[in-house]
């Protein structure tokens, strides 16, 4: 029987290239050029879907992005959960089957649902489901809910990738009045951007039947489509949908399957001086008893399958319109060899316009379709008078329904430009743009072609001249399409239980759940969109959206335009993630920073920890046999007792240049800086604003007007934010000049006692006795026959040398110090000790101690506070802090009365450990190897009051009492550290 | 106010739904109420209602520019959760989660409310460190918060197949928040609209406050609408991401900054994700929604803004994150985003507090307010009443701004 729906000869199919596809588990031929829809319309199907809440037999209603109702699962390697069934093109062992229907669409289980539909109204959940508890019903509504299941895994083959695009003009649509812009704008010169979501350029001209110059449309387009390719500033995608319109003109366009290789999905942002929205408009559904049901389709999808597809929805059929664009379409039909049994035009009267084209067919004007009969496929529609009357039965199994066209206003509307209603065509059309941006065409509610051609003609050339070209006067083609009228019909009213008119045949929203939306005060569009969930699903209600919006207004009495829409969001049509991501994941997304030393931990057996601004750094290098505790005790007592090294290359490090940088140096540390003489740092605090420590670091002087400044390794980009913000809001008089230089200096710090004697072992031009090079200064020479500078700077507490040279030197000189470092037993050090050591000297670190709760006064640090300075950042707010009553807390150090027990780090300290509110917080917990006990860090409550008083970190089952004692543990003197 | 239950239904099935009253009156605009609250979202609906309900004041207007449940709560990723840092935060945010756990029987209005489980994936040791620190304090209020193996996370998010060992941020635990919630966020408005109307709240939509009016003395007297001059001695504002346009109508100045937030859903798909996933070290979070979407939301766009675009990049740097972690999520499509804005103090606490107005108060900074709908409603309600704080609020006046002792609850960095 398959022949029957495919007419022998058209189409803009290949009939040489029969593929073969699986729907629902049977095999079906179809052709190249094919979509699903289509080739299982050629195939006879009709049950292609079934219903969401009621799961009714559905078929396929339109033939694009508007289709409501039937939506297709992919399996195998195309895995795709929801696929409006009209946009998938077949190819050869396509897998398809229609989504949330069990055991299958033909026969549904769930279908049971149907008898109890007067239970589960719109809205009922919010009435029942409460009793014992929603947590009893919600597993059985997941499960009922949901449409197709998700893919499982990620595409198995190929990839995505992102491309950004600079245009003059950029077009969105390649109908007629898209390609007649990109002709004209591509012709005066400009840049010109044209993606069209189809895979094949025409728009509406695919599915009709029009003439342009006296010749077939579709030879205009293809002639069009030819000139456009030889354009070098011109580019055209099919297959591109743009998605979304953001600010400052840029839009995002989805290109599928753009090469036969590997790429599945490009997305492009393009960034365009003006926007052309040539998006044209969208069939609208018209509203009767059992209007879902199989057969019942939108009179242009119809007319797309027999001209664009050659295949045959129904052989006998009965046309439901509100408007003329309906005659046309059912003279294709009749020439397509379907028996039209009638016309039912709402309207009293019909155009002779109209009527001449449909000759011989019976036109009932001023009627109405009331209901479709038939379950799995019409089998008749009844008709009556609108105004009433009897109803009168007509035999057929394709009802071809138009409710008129809502121009596509997504695009403008997501751009912020504003909507109005144009009761003449009944529809919401563009009004005030927000952006560069020019609608055209059907987009705008011009309907004919002529219009089309004409407003193409005419943005294409005042786009280009607003960007500079000039297109001189421009040649619209001659077209033979008729004008557009219509009456707005926003439902049919059925007396009696003659069925189900629904609303949103995706979500199964009836006329019935909006009325008892609106009775029950849920009056605002938006109201009834959310209590109805009318409008919500994948097709984010193209064809129905509208007739909700007159039947509030209806309800109301009021016109359209005060009842308004919902808002337009993009995306336009669903667009994968992976798509918009491109190849940005992992690596890509967070790029590894690496120093030249990271491939030797790795070699040399580090653990490696993610230590802040993309950076790794080896947390410790364990040894077989040895437990955490093991390896980390043995690089801490290698700097205790001998000599360590670290890499301490990822430090942010700034090199700042001026005639003001001393000043400016004084304004963002707490202490002063300009003092220093060249050749000598200091250690300061940088406040926020708020008088909270933002950071800490050492500021060196090189010469009177160049400094080099050191951060913490995370904040590094947040410091250089901080410095420029300041330098170009508040202080943009001063000439400081800021550069990283993070990655042009490595160093590698050696310390512990031995330090000297491997500085010295490495050979070096630096005197590096104390008196000549002591703690807090640099010096630059040679080290290991390397230009370098060596800071005397410690984080460990102990003599440190951190030996600064050229990255590309980096690995010369680790190597050299390890192996100068031999003989001292040198260890490498990893981040994990340097915590220890840290916290045994009460050296304070960002994300401890500095939660961005404290001041420099809580951490026992006044001697950074200058009194001298007049003012500094952050200053005011910490005296402002500092005159009001609130109890500080503040460091002090945590000795647990049993030595062997660890607090864990982030412990609340409680008064006596019991549960109320909190005292403080342990900050830091560690082994220390000097004090051979567990010792820690906390901030409590006038901490520096109660040294000596107990402290109770409180846990889950108990407390830990510790001595509350000075935040210091090794060397009290720092004599080990300026030695 | 007409109770909802199975039986309530059955009987109206019978004849058709046709007997359903309405959920609220549109009643006529007076010039004179005790109380205006301004702005009918979640904050201002919940207020309205403890008023009512807790302190007997129903000469209340709730007047809405929009529709009512129109503002943030009505694009919302609902997560409802108290894993909080603070002393001051915690107990707060635990009522609201108990609160909001008997809300459908308090409404009679099915909230949908689903206690799953918020999970955290923590990629990075300072992330695990930061919220193991909230654990215990957590606990001491009674809420729950327990760290778990990579292994144990992977069984409770099968759909999680990104993050191994050779990933760029491998997985190195996670925590487990079990009072963690969703529900329907329309429904909450819904919910406290129809209880508050109940009970003689007034609820004016379409009436857009112009300015705020104070007297000869300074004290707020109403407000100007496009309907009219409204009256009364007490007026809260309640407009998240507007609340300094509004306030400095009345020459108000507040520690608040507008800034910019999305989210965005996929397609509906079958049950995949039983809990709340949150990756705050990757910069995103989301659950399934009962209708199978996934409600994902990320990081604000933290340049300041009244604007609600979509920040591309931002967006982009959200999925590209959630890709990494989901890989399979590749093929799941991108149904429907949106853009808003919220306002936020510098320390990221809310600010619900009497003003230097008289009679003018003010609940907003809310950052996430959505889960604190109910003890914010409830609290506020008793400053407004009472006129003095309510225990659980009162570390959240704007007095914490004279001496600047600010309730942190932005983390423990302090780069913000």
């Amino acid at each position: 029987m398959a022949h029957d729906y495919r007419r022998p000869t058209g189409g803009r199919i290949d009939r040489n290239r029969k593929l073969r596809f699986h729907f629902n588990g049977k095999p079906y031929d179809g052709f190249e050029g094919d979509t699903l829809a289509s080739a299982l319309i050629a195939n006879g199907v009709s049950v292609t879907a079934r219903s969401f809440k009621y799961h009714r037999p559905r078929g396929i209603v339109g033939s694009g992005v508007e289709e409501p109702a039937s939506l297709v699962e992919l399996e195998g390697a195309d895995a795709s959960a929801n696929n409006q069934i009209t946009t998938v093109a077949i190819r050869s062992g396509l897998r398809a089957k229609s989504v949330n229907c069990w055991p299958s669409a033909e026969f549904d289980l769930g279908a049971i649902n149907q008898l109890f539909a007067r239970l589960i109204p719109a809205g009922f959940y919010y009435k029942t489901f409460k009793w014992p508890s929603w947590h009893l019903f919600e597993p059985i509504i997941r499960r009922a809910a949901g449409l197709a299941a998700a893919p499982s895994d990620p595409p198995a083959h190929g990839h995505f990738e992102a491309r950004h695009a600079h245009a003059d003009v950029l077009i969105a649509g390649a109908g007629p009045s898209g390609l007649m812009a990109a002709l004209v704008a591509g012709r005066a010169g400009a840049r010109v951007f044209l993606a069209d979501e189809a895979t094949e350029a025409g728009g509406s001209l695919l599915s009709r039947t029009l003439q342009i110059d006296g010749r077939p449309a579709m030879d205009w387009v293809a002639d069009a489509v030819a000139e456009l390719a030889m354009m070098d500033n011109v580019t055209h995608l099919q297959n591109a949908t743009v998605w979304a319109y953001r600010e400052h003109n840029l839009v995002v366009v989805n290109e599928r399957k753009p090469d036969h290789g590997a790429l599945l999905e490009r997305s492009w942002r393009v960034r365009a001086r003006k926007v052309i929205c040539a998006t044209g408009a969208i069939e609208r559904a018209m509203v009767f008893a059992n209007n879902d049901r199989p057969g019942v389709m939108l009179v242009s999808a119809v007319q797309t399958y027999v001209n664009r597809y050659a295949a045959i929805p129904g052989n006998r059929a009965v046309v439901f319109t509100n408007n003329d664009s309906a005659y046309a379409a059912a003279a294709d039909m009749a020439a397509a060899g379907i028996s039209i049994a009638a016309i039912v035009d709402c309207r009293d009267s019909v155009s002779a316009r109209n009527l001449e084209q449909v000759a011989g067919i019976e036109v009932l004007a001023g009627h109405v379709v009331t209901a479709a009969k038939g379950r799995k496929r019409i089998r008749a529609v009844t008709v009556s008078r609108r105004d009433g009357g009897t109803a009168r039965e007509i035999r057929c199994d394709l009802l071809a329904h138009s409710g008129g066209w809502n121009p596509a206003v997504h695009l403008f509307s997501q751009s912020r430009g504003t909507l109005r209603y144009d009761p003449t065509i009944a529809c919401f059309v563009p009004d005030v743009p927000a952006q560069p941006t020019l609608s055209v065409g059907a987009a705008t509610g011009r309907m004919t072609l002529a219009d089309a051609l004409r407003t193409g003609a005419e943005a294409g050339s005042e786009a280009a001249s607003a960007c500079g070209f000039d297109s001189g006067p421009c040649d619209v083609p001659e077209s033979d399409d008729i004008a557009y009228t219509i009456e707005p019909l926003w439902r049919v009213d059925t007396p009696g239980p003659s069925g189900k008119a629904f609303l949103d045949i995706q979500n199964d929203v009836s006329v019935d759940d909006v009325l008892l939306a609106l009775r029950e005060g849920y009056s605002n569009v938006e109201h009834v969109k959310r209590y109805t969930t009318g409008g919500m699903g994948i097709d984010q209600g193209k064809t129905g959206n509208i007739n909700i919006i007159g039947t509030i207004a209806q309800h109301h009495g009021v016109n359209l335009r005060d009842v308004g829409t919902t808002t337009f969001r993009s995306p336009y049509t669903p667009v994968s993630f992976g798509a918009i991501a491109g190849l940005r994941e992992e690596s890509v997304l967070f790029p590894y920073r690496h120093t030249p030393i990271t491939a030797w931990n790795q070699a040399n057996g580090a653990v490696m920890y993610e230590a802040g601004a993309r950076w790794r750094r080896p947390g410790y290098f364990p040894r077989e046999g040895e437990s955490f505790q093991d390896t980390v005790n043995r690089e801490c007592r290698a700097v205790r007792e001998r000599v360590g090294v670290y890499d301490g290359s990822p430090l942010g490090t700034f090199e700042l240049k001026g005639r003001d940088v001393a000043r400016f140096l004084d304004f963002i540390y707490t202490n002063v800086m300009s003092n220093l003489k060249p050749g000598n740092g200091r250690y300061g605090l940088m406040l926020s604003d708020d008088g909270l420590i933002l950071d800490d670091g050492v500021a060196f002087r090189i010469d009177e007007h160049r400094w080099v400044v050191s951060t913490s390794t995370g904040h590094a980009d947040a410091i250089h934010q901080h410095m420029e913000k300041i330098l170009q809001t508040l202080r943009p008089d001063w000439q400081v000049y800021v550069t990283t230089v993070t990655s042009q200096w490595n160093n590698a710090t050696v310390c512990g006692p031995k330090a000297r004697e491997v500085m010295t072992a490495l050979g070096t031009s630096i005197d590096l006795s104390p008196e000549s090079f002591p703690f807090m200064s640099f010096r630059d020479g040679t080290v290991a026959g390397l230009p370098a500078r060596v800071m005397r700077v410690s984080f460990t507490g102990e003599l440190s040398y951190e030996v600064n040279v050229a990255p590309r030197h980096m690995r010369m000189l680790w190597d050299r110090v390890m192996k100068a470092g031999a003989s001292f037993d040198i260890e490498p050090v990893g981040s994990e000790a340097s915590h220890v050591l840290r916290v045994e000297k009460g050296f304070l670190s960002l994300g401890h101690e500095v939660d961005g709760t404290v001041d420099p006064y809580d951490l026992g640090m006044s001697w950074v506070m200058s009194k001298t300075k007049a003012d500094f950042l952050g200053k005011r707010s910490v005296d402002l802090r500092r005159q009001g009553s609130r109890r500080r807390r503040e460091l002090v150090g945590l000795l647990p009365l049993d030595p062997n027990r660890a607090i864990p780090e982030g412990a609340p300290l409680t008064p006596g450990g019991r549960k109320e509110a909190t005292e403080g917080v342990t900050t830091a917990c560690v082994w220390s190897v000097v004090q051979n006990r567990w010792v820690g860090l906390g901030l409590i409550e006038n901490g520096r009051t109660r040294h000596g008083e107990t402290a109770y970190a409180r846990l889950k089952d108990g407390a830990i009492p510790a001595i509350i004692t000075a935040p210091v543990f090794h060397d009290l003197e720092g004599e080990r550290l300026r030695s | 106010m007409q109770n909802y239950s199975i039986l309530s239904l059955a009987r109206n099935a019978v004849c058709s739904h046709r007997n359903w009253r309405q959920a609220w009156r549109s009643p006529p605009l007076k010039d004179r109420y005790d109380v205006i609250v301004i702005g009918a979202g979640g904050h201002g609906l919940a207020t309205a209602y403890y008023l009512a309900k807790e302190f007997g004041i129903t000469g209340v207007a709730v007047v809405e520019r929009g529709w009512l449940g129109g503002g943030n709560i009505a694009r919302n990723t609902v997560t409802i959760r108290s894993n909080y840092m603070r002393d001051e935060s915690i107990p707060f945010y635990v009522k609201s989660v108990a609160m909001f756990e008997g809300l459908t029987r308090e409404l009679n209005f099915n909230m949908m409310h689903s206690k799953r489980t918020m999970v955290d994936v923590v990629q990075t040791y300072p992330k695990m460190r930061e919220l193991r620190r909230r654990q215990l304090t957590m606990d001491i209020y009674g809420a729950t918060y327990e760290q778990i193996s990579t292994a144990e996370l992977r069984r409770r998010i099968p759909a999680l197949t990104g993050g191994g060992a050779d990933a760029r941020l491998p997985i190195i635990g996670g925590m487990v928040h079990t009072d963690a919630a969703v529900n329907r966020h329309d429904a909450v408005a819904w919910g406290y609209a129809r209880a508050a109307d109940a009970r003689g709240v007034e609820i004016h939509q379409q009436t857009a406050v112009k300015a705020l009016i104070r007297d000869g003395q300074g004290a707020i007297e109403g407000v100007e609408t496009n309907r009219g001059t409204i009256r009364a001695r007490k007026v809260v504002v309640a407009v998240s991401g507007h609340t300094t346009s509004v306030t400095e109508t009345a020459g108000l100045r507040l520690p608040l900054r507008t800034m910019n937030l999305t989210a965005f859903v996929s397609e509906p798909v079958k049950p995949l994700v039983d809990v709340i996933v949150n990756c705050p070290d990757s910069g995103f979070y989301f659950s399934q929604s009962d209708k199978g979407e996934m409600v994902i939301g990320g990081a604000p766009d933290m340049g300041q803004s009244f604007r609600r675009d979509i920040k591309q990049h931002v967006f982009e740097d959200t999925v590209s994150a959630m890709l990494s972690l989901f890989p399979a999520f590749k093929k799941l499509k991108l149904m429907r985003q949106w853009g808003g804005h919220l306002d936020i103090a510098h320390d990221a606490s809310p600010i619900m507090s009497k003003t230097d107005v008289e009679g003018l108060f003010v609940t907003a900074g809310w950052w996430g307010g959505y889960k604190a709908i109910p003890a914010g409603g409830l609290t506020l309600a008793h400053l407004v009443a009472k006129g003095a704080p309510h225990p659980l609020m009162a570390p959240f006046t704007l007095d914490r701004f004279r001496h600047l002792d600010f309730i942190m609850e932005s983390g423990t960095t302090t780069a913000r």
